[in-house]
């Protein structure tokens, strides 16, 4: 359900709920994702993969799998070292003295997770090349696991030997005028709180695994590359970097991409090893991952430890915030690891007005697991999960209720633009209009009331309201400021419109969409534009030889600074079509209204000529102004100005049974606001999808290893991707805030019901619990886990 | 080994390795490649088909098996002209989808489902559908889609 539609009232296309292009091709199996293409000829590449976490490489012998019927050949890590101009890439070193061990596609001297690849084989079919993987005889001298992050922080087992320590970096966020004010706000509060939270390791698991295929063009030394990627245009500049390829040799294409959720915005050791061999061999090489080796050898999310302090004045104002972190990198730094915790350091104050009182650290180790990075949120959902959390507890210890604990410290309305403690200006917001409506969408009074009915002495299934009011830091982002974080890479997304002469309209975005809808959204943006139809516009992307310039899709960033360059495009466009116009209507320009698709002086509207008569005429280019030139087409490259701000609140309602430990979730309602909206279909959907991961997080999910690093869930059976039964419906609803800082007024969704959830769902449950003396909960709060920390609570009050 | 299946209508005559899943068979030999494949454990879906009538994941079911067998794939789910079944529309009308890869084996999932169950409660849709994952959707709109489709059959 949606308690509005976005339409603003002059919109004709934006705002109104359109069915997706996209959809026709992707119901019927017409759509093509990387492992469905045909590619004669093409041999198969297997990895692999060690099966100890930990291990020196003593030696690799391939020699018999390369008398296995099929195989064309079979390398150790060390044999393909001269393929590699450079190491694995990493784009975010955070610090000047970070350190970033030795990462090659192909471990050499060490096996440093269960995954890490050590030899591979090239045969004739994928059945060949695996079987052919049995019969390498890799000797390994198995090393001790380091699992657990404080153990990896004392170095008793030091991963890389190059390195020294297990210590990647320490980054901490200077806020100006901070210096001291922390320690007197911690000093002189009325209440303080003091929590730890675990964010567990996730698995991201697209319903698609990876897929990748090297295609050597028969002539010249051009390649393309095929991959599930999110992030065609990083991959080409960086595959060229890593294998020294002219990088105006190589084209990257994403075909239909089975969703990303941020674990396909990276570079992987398969993109590099199969452009590589390809390349060795003048021969196309692909390969397609099988759901265990997803589990293993593509990125892993969240993974930090967090202890979060909060310091507030008597009226429950907050003070103060201080932050310690402890994040997992995992075995390696793949392109944006050690930028993760980083996303998150902003936001650790959530929604609330907050002086320059702002202390945080991050510490981030290495470890024997899966390397970790981007995962829908990355960074936002772990930070916006403490801040919750910890009001919860604030709220507890002053004794007020959790909403009204919220009410106090919200930012308002008329404080926006708000100059953040972190330099960081917040565009737009109404936290409390959205609470309010969150809360009448629940009937959070109502609730209540049934709460204390239902929750007496002695009740077994106990009722649960859970808040969480968010902010989504997104739209990624200011190249300037991604500059002071360190990132190697600029926040800028190009758009290419272009009228064709028989009035189409073709699109070029730099965005890579794979199941955002795109094409569908962008189609929409130019028809409101520039007058035509939706379906006349043809939008192209995902591949760098069509569109050369963008940098791809992640962090909500695709609307708010892809779109918008696409919006900006067609008022390119619409210039250059009204000099012409003008000249052809003998008109002043200054006259000339742009009104449903077509020019007319105004006052005479019969004086008036259509788009499709000046695309014709453009291509013609028989009577231009002088000096124009011919053909109707603009391009433009934005750098947004600021990062966007999303928001909402979540109110999740549970009933936990105390004597099982289960937790059904009753009510989930979700009112986020993400400025203007372009279509209400698609911000839904995102929003659900969302929900339920961060919802997943709470209650199911984990990456579970045990003490030698051995993964626990390797599949799809052994780890809880929740299906249909297993998740309530969601009760949406929306305001909207547009942003002041794009044309389009808007924010970005794809992220914000992950960031929004998790809290919502564990603080239902630890309110569900409250009186039973629970005052946390870790996640995933499993039966088991539920039922534990009741019985251990109840332990401890008697 | 040599069967005789009948997919989409078109009689295949092939000769199989004894090993070869029926989901290998239609993506590589048939060139059918709208179904999917997400997992190794039977756990996900994506490669569900109409094996005589009913859903079936083909990973969990040998080529040699079909023998005999009339198949539907998610190709051979639209009419000759190209007009989508109605569980596709009801799909494409309720923003069932997003990415689309577990899509194809939704939909034959959920044709399957109203077969034997044509007015579903939104329970019985949810647990009927509990063998295909979805990681795009949060499965809402997949189960109005199902709803919406019982209802306008």
């Amino acid at each position: 359900m949606t308690m509005t539609d976005a339409a603003t009232p002059a919109n004709t296309v934006l705002g109104k709920r359109r069915l997706r292009k996209e959809d026709p091709a992707l119901l019927t199996g017409e759509a093509k994702y990387t492992n469905d293409l045909n590619i004669p000829g093409a041999l198969h590449l297997a990895v692999l993969r060690s099966p100890y976490a930990h291990a020196r490489i003593l030696s690799v012998d391939v020699s018999a799998a390369l008398a296995m019927p099929g195989v064309v050949a079979a390398y150790s890590g060390a044999d393909l070292v001269p393929l590699w101009a450079g190491p694995m890439p990493c784009a975010w070193p955070v610090t000047a003295d970070m350190k970033n061990p030795a990462h090659s596609p192909l471990a050499v001297a060490k096996a440093a997770y269960v995954g890490d690849g050590v030899a591979c084989v090239l045969a004739t079919s994928d059945a060949a090349a695996r079987d052919a993987l049995e019969a390498i005889d890799v000797a390994y001298e198995p090393l001790p696991a380091v699992v657990d992050l404080e153990d990896a922080l004392s170095d008793r087992v030091v991963i890389h030997d190059e390195l020294g320590t297990n210590k990647s970096y320490t980054w901490d966020l200077k806020c100006e005028g901070a210096e001291g004010q922390v320690d007197r706000a911690f000093a002189e509060a009325a209440y303080t709180v003091s929590e730890h939270y675990v964010h567990q390791r996730l698995i991201p698991m697209a319903m698609e695994p990876r897929a990748v295929a090297a295609v050597p063009q028969p002539f010249g030394g051009d390649i393309t590359l095929y991959s599930s990627t999110q992030v065609p245009h990083i991959l080409k500049v960086m595959t060229a970097i890593t294998l020294g390829i002219p990088e105006h040799q190589l084209r990257v294409v994403a075909p239909t991409v089975g969703g990303g959720f941020g674990a396909k915005l990276n570079v992987y050791a398969e993109e590099l090893l199969c452009t590589a061999l390809a390349r060795k061999h003048k021969v196309p090489v692909r390969w397609n991952e099988e759901r265990t080796e997803n589990t293993q050898a593509t990125i892993h999310g969240r993974a930090q430890r967090q202890h979060i302090e909060l310091a507030a004045d008597a009226d429950g104002k907050l003070t103060a915030v201080r932050v310690r972190l402890l994040a997992d990198m995992g075995a390696y730094l793949q392109l944006v690891t050690p930028g993760i915790p980083i996303l998150g350091a902003f936001l650790y104050a959530g929604v609330y007005d907050l002086p320059v009182a702002y202390d945080f650290s991050c510490t981030s180790v290495f470890t024997t697991l899966t390397p970790t990075d981007a995962y829908r949120g990355a960074g936002r959902p772990e930070a916006t999960y403490a801040i919750e959390r910890a009001m919860d507890a604030l709220a507890s210890k002053i004794g007020i209720d959790p909403l009204e604990l919220r009410k106090r410290n919200f930012i308002r309305k008329e404080q926006f633009p708000y100059l953040a403690f972190s330099g960081l200006t917040y565009d737009s917001g109404d936290h409390e209009l959205a609470a309010d409506k969150a809360c009448e969408l629940a009937d959070y009074t109502g609730l209540r009331a049934r709460q204390q009915a239902q929750n007496v002495e002695g009740a077994t299934k106990r009722l649960g309201i859970g808040i969480s009011s968010y902010f989504e830091m997104c739209g990624l982002a200011p190249s300037r400021v991604l500059a002071s974080l360190n990132y190697s890479a600029g926040g800028w997304e190009a758009a290419t419109v272009r009228v064709l002469p028989t009035n189409k309209i073709q699109v070029v975005t730099g965005t890579a969409p794979h199941g955002q809808g795109h094409e569908t959204a962008w189609s929409m943006i130019v028809a409101e534009k520039m007058g035509v139809d939706p379906d006349d516009v043809d939008v192209l992307h995902s591949d760098t030889a069509i569109a050369p310039l963008g940098l791809d899709t992640y962090g909500s960033r695709s609307l708010p600074v892809g779109g918008v360059a696409v919006a900006m495009a067609c008022d390119k466009v619409i210039d250059k079509a009204k000099k012409i116009a003008a000249h052809q209507l003998e008109a002043n320009e200054d006259d000339l209204e742009f009104v449903a698709g077509s020019f007319s002086v105004k006052g005479s509207p019969d004086k008036a000529m259509p788009l499709a008569a000046i695309a014709f005429e453009a291509f013609t280019a028989h009577n231009l102004p002088d000096g124009l030139e011919p053909n109707l087409e603009a391009q433009v490259t934005y750098d947004p100005p600021n990062f966007s701000w999303p928001f909402g609140t979540h109110i999740c309602v549970v009933e936990v049974d105390t004597e099982t430990g289960d937790v059904e979730v009753l009510t989930y309602v979700a009112v986020d606001d993400c400025g203007n909206q372009v279509n209400p279909l698609i911000v839904d959907g995102q929003v659900h999808g969302g929900v339920v991961q961060g919802l997943a997080q709470a209650l199911y999910e984990e990456a579970v290893f045990d003490e030698d690093g051995q993964p626990k869930a390797t599949n799809l059976a052994e780890y809880l991707v929740p299906a249909a039964s297993d998740v309530p419906s969601i009760t949406l609803g929306h305001t909207i805030t547009p942003s002041p800082t794009n044309p389009l007024g808007v924010k970005g969704i794809g992220e914000a019901g992950t960031i929004g959830a998790a809290p919502a769902v564990i603080n239902a449950i630890v309110d569900a619990l409250s009186g039973l003396g629970v005052t946390d909960m870790p996640m995933p709060a499993s039966p088991q886990t539920v039922w534990k920390t009741i019985q251990s609570a109840q332990g401890a009050m008697k | 080994m040599q069967i005789r299946v009948t997919v989409n209508g078109t009689v295949h005559d092939s000769d199989v390795e004894p090993r070869t899943l029926l989901v290998h068979y239609v993506r590589e030999v048939l060139g059918l490649t709208g179904t999917n494949i997400g997992c190794d454990t039977s756990s996900c879906g994506a490669c569900s088909l109409h094996l005589n009538g009913e859903a079936v994941k083909s990973c969990t079911v040998l080529a040699v098996q079909a023998d005999g067998a009339e198949i539907t794939t998610i190709e051979g789910m639209a009419a000759a002209d190209g007009t989508m079944h109605p569980m596709q529309q009801a799909f494409m009308e309720n923003h069932a989808l997003q990415c689309g890869y577990c899509t194809p084996g939704m939909v034959m999932a959920a044709t399957s489902l109203l077969k034997e169950n044509p007015n579903p409660s939104e329970e019985e849709v949810r647990i009927g559908l509990e063998g295909n994952l979805c990681r795009c959707t949060g499965y809402h709109n997949i189960v109005q889609a199902v709803l919406a489709a019982a209802g306008g059959e």
